[in-house]
């Protein structure tokens, strides 16, 4: 057996704690149970499964982030006096905030996996074709998960002060999943004489909530309603090209935040 | 009038005992129909047996019934038009017509009728055509129960499968065309009827209107079309009762209307159609007993449109009711069912107590900027939507029903 070197070995430790910690407090069950709910609710209500695919994108793309984003901040708060005594131990910093911050994000995306996936394996997924739709949701939502997550503890790790930095992730949430588009709105607007194709795309591409809601709408049903600039963005999104793209962006979005992480640890005083 | 009847069908059994019957096969005296044509006097019936006939411009000069047996094949080989009409009284009949040639220059057709009368063609099979059945300049004709089968890829090379042009008082019923350019089309024609047919997976429209009046259609079923039904340039058309379904894609319609006055829009189903009604200059036209299911715009209207009335439709789930691009309404929304009407109902009349607005802000805005619809579905057009509901500031704030249903209709 390779012997996995010592700081990997004590980062997956902690990554096991925090995870379990996490599954030991009754939030990961309440946030999986909601899952459960959501999904049997909406499969009954609709009876199809694309639709349900839909009203349930429709539900989760802001609930993950916001979720992600609580739970990040939430936890980081909660086990500050932990971390500070792990810390007075001769380990690597990156490797205890990497831990915890890998153990919240994978617990978060099980829950949701499970949650959602459960009901709909019951339902039949397996025997229709809306698996591919329902797998790239459960990918960008998990995805989601991981990105809000971290730049939930970014914040955390940036501002001592608890009121702060709640403060400062729900305004990180608020920005992204409605503000963001506010503005985005407004400028396809106040450029509307100009071709807006590139603005469009780069303005989706940007935002990782928009990116993934545009990503699911074009492979569902619904994107012939998009009409012209449907075309254009299928054009880009359903290639192979458009595609590595995307999830290239949505990679980005997680190691920027994660290398922030582990920058920060190092030199933060505590 | 009853003595006119009696002095038609007297000279009509006059012809009838004059009338005589040739049969054309391989064994037969006359083995070509251009044969048993060229022999036959006026009134008689050609009776065409079972087996394969390689012929093209068969021209039928006489009134002649012409009855295929057990479907015989007429070929054309790609070589041109196959059979023309071009006498009153003809009747064709359950023939299978194949490879009719195309053209850059000219409309050929499986079978053409040119200023004629009375005419009636039946029981046709058409494959592998261009044109299938084209009407010119004739009047009072019959086409019933034919099916037209065309295999159309591009709509710059491809023709119609039943054409009529300027020709009126044509019955066209139960009918069934599928993968030609437009289903059936109609160029100066007025008073014809279209019943009970179905348009399937054409390339360009179902049905099409141009430049023709006081028409009815009614029953006929369009689904999977480039778009359902075009109706352009045209006065007191009747459409009842069709369904027009599955007319999905970016540049799709269920209806298409352009320029219609004075129409009538009634008990008809408009089913998982991009747009279900693209309506523009468009006047006094009344849209009853319609539903609009599932669709992703119900009724798009694109301006100069004045004095519609919508009254008692069902809009069921349709991702937005009604689109405008003006903040001027003359048209009148009365009394139809809405499935995303959130209003009460306190005196249990059926009728809700608050006026719906069909009208959404982010359908306003995506008209203005179609680029806009990527936003579809963000939480952002929610709450923007929502606060135009409660104050409307730029969508037409007389665009309301004021007798929303609470239940859906049924008739």
């Amino acid at each position: 057996m390779p012997l996995l070197p010592f700081y990997k070995k004590i980062m997956l430790k902690i990554l096991k704690y925090s995870f379990y910690d996490l599954m030991r407090s009754r939030w990961s069950y309440v946030y999986f149970a909601f899952y459960l709910l959501l999904g049997i609710v909406l499969l009954f209500l609709n009876n199809n499964l694309s639709k349900a695919v839909i009203t349930l994108m429709n539900v989760i793309i802001v609930l993950v982030p916001l979720i992600g984003t609580i739970f990040g901040v939430m936890y980081y708060y909660n086990s500050k006096e932990f971390t500070e005594l792990l810390l007075a131990q001769p380990l690597k910093r990156s490797s205890i905030f990497l831990g915890q911050y890998l153990g919240v994000a994978i617990s978060l995306s099980l829950s949701l996996i499970l949650g959602l996936g459960i009901p709909f394996v019951f339902y039949g997924l397996f025997k229709s074709n809306a698996i591919w739709d329902f797998s790239l949701l459960l990918i960008t939502e998990s995805f989601l998960t991981f990105i809000f997550t971290a730049l939930a503890f970014n914040i955390a790790l940036s501002q001592v002060n608890k009121i702060k930095g709640f403060g400062f992730a729900i305004l990180l949430w608020l920005f992204l999943a409605i503000i963001y588009d506010g503005l985005f709105l407004m400028s396809l607007i106040l450029f509307e004489e100009y071709p807006l194709d590139k603005l469009s795309l780069v303005g989706t591409l940007l935002n990782p909530i928009d990116l993934s809601r545009t990503l699911i709408l074009l492979k569902l049903d619904i994107s012939a309603l998009l009409g012209y600039t449907g075309a254009i963005f299928k054009k880009f999104f359903g290639t192979n090209f458009g595609l590595i793209i995307s999830f290239v962006t949505l990679i980005i979005w997680v190691v920027l935040p994660v290398t922030r992480i582990i920058f920060k640890a190092k030199k933060k005083d505590f | 009038m009853k003595q006119t009847i009696l002095f038609l069908t007297a000279i009509l059994l006059a012809y009838v005992s004059y009338a005589q019957n040739t049969e054309v096969c391989q064994t037969c005296t006359w083995t070509s129909l251009k044969e048993a044509i060229a022999h036959a006097k006026d009134f008689d019936t050609i009776y065409v047996k079972k087996g394969t006939y390689k012929e093209y411009n068969i021209n039928i000069d006489k009134p002649l019934a012409i009855i295929g047996q057990d479907y015989p094949v007429i070929d054309g080989e790609l070589k041109g038009e196959i059979i023309t009409i071009t006498s009153d009284n003809v009747r064709v009949d359950g023939l299978f017509i194949i490879n009719v040639g195309s053209s850059y220059t000219e409309d050929y057709a499986a079978i053409r009728v040119r200023k004629s009368k009375h005419f009636t063609i039946q029981n046709v099979v058409l494959e592998k055509m261009f044109f299938g059945i084209y009407i010119e300049k004739s009047n009072y004709g019959r086409i019933f129960h034919n099916k037209v089968i065309g295999d159309a890829v591009e709509e710059y090379n491809s023709g119609n499968g039943i054409q009529l042009w300027y020709s009126n008082y044509i019955d066209i019923e139960h009918n069934y065309v599928e993968h030609v350019r437009d289903g059936i089309y109609l160029e100066f024609s007025n008073n014809c009827i279209i019943k009970n047919n179905v348009s399937a997976e054409n390339l360009r429209y179902g049905l099409h209107f141009m430049f023709s009046n006081d028409d009815v259609y009614q029953d006929n079923v369009f689904e999977n079309n480039g778009a359902g039904v075009a109706v352009m340039f045209s006065k007191k058309i009747k459409m009842l009762n069709n369904t027009f379904q599955k007319n999905w894609g970016t540049a799709s319609y269920g209806m298409l209307l352009k320029e219609i006055n004075d129409a009538e829009i009634r008990g008809n189903t408009f089913k998982e159609n991009t747009i279900g009604i693209n309506i523009e200059g468009s006047n006094r036209i009344e849209y009853k007993n319609n539903n609009f299911t599932n669709n992703g715009w119900a009724i798009k209207v694109r301006g100069a449109c004045y004095g519609n009335h919508f009254l008692e439709n069902n809009f069921l789930y349709n991702s937005f009711d009604i689109s405008y691009n003006s903040k001027v309404n003359d048209n009148k929304f009365d009394k139809n069912y809405w499935s995303n009407y959130t209003g009460y109902d306190l005196n249990k009349d059926g009728i809700g107590d608050v006026p719906y607005r069909p009208v959404k802000l982010f359908s306003y805005i995506v008209n203005r900027t179609p680029e806009t619809i990527i936003l579809l579905r963000s939480l952002f057009i929610d709450i923007i939507d929502f606060s135009e509901k409660v104050s409307p500031v730029f969508t037409p704030d007389n665009l309301l029903d004021h007798n929303p249903l609470t239940k859906q209709i049924v008739w």
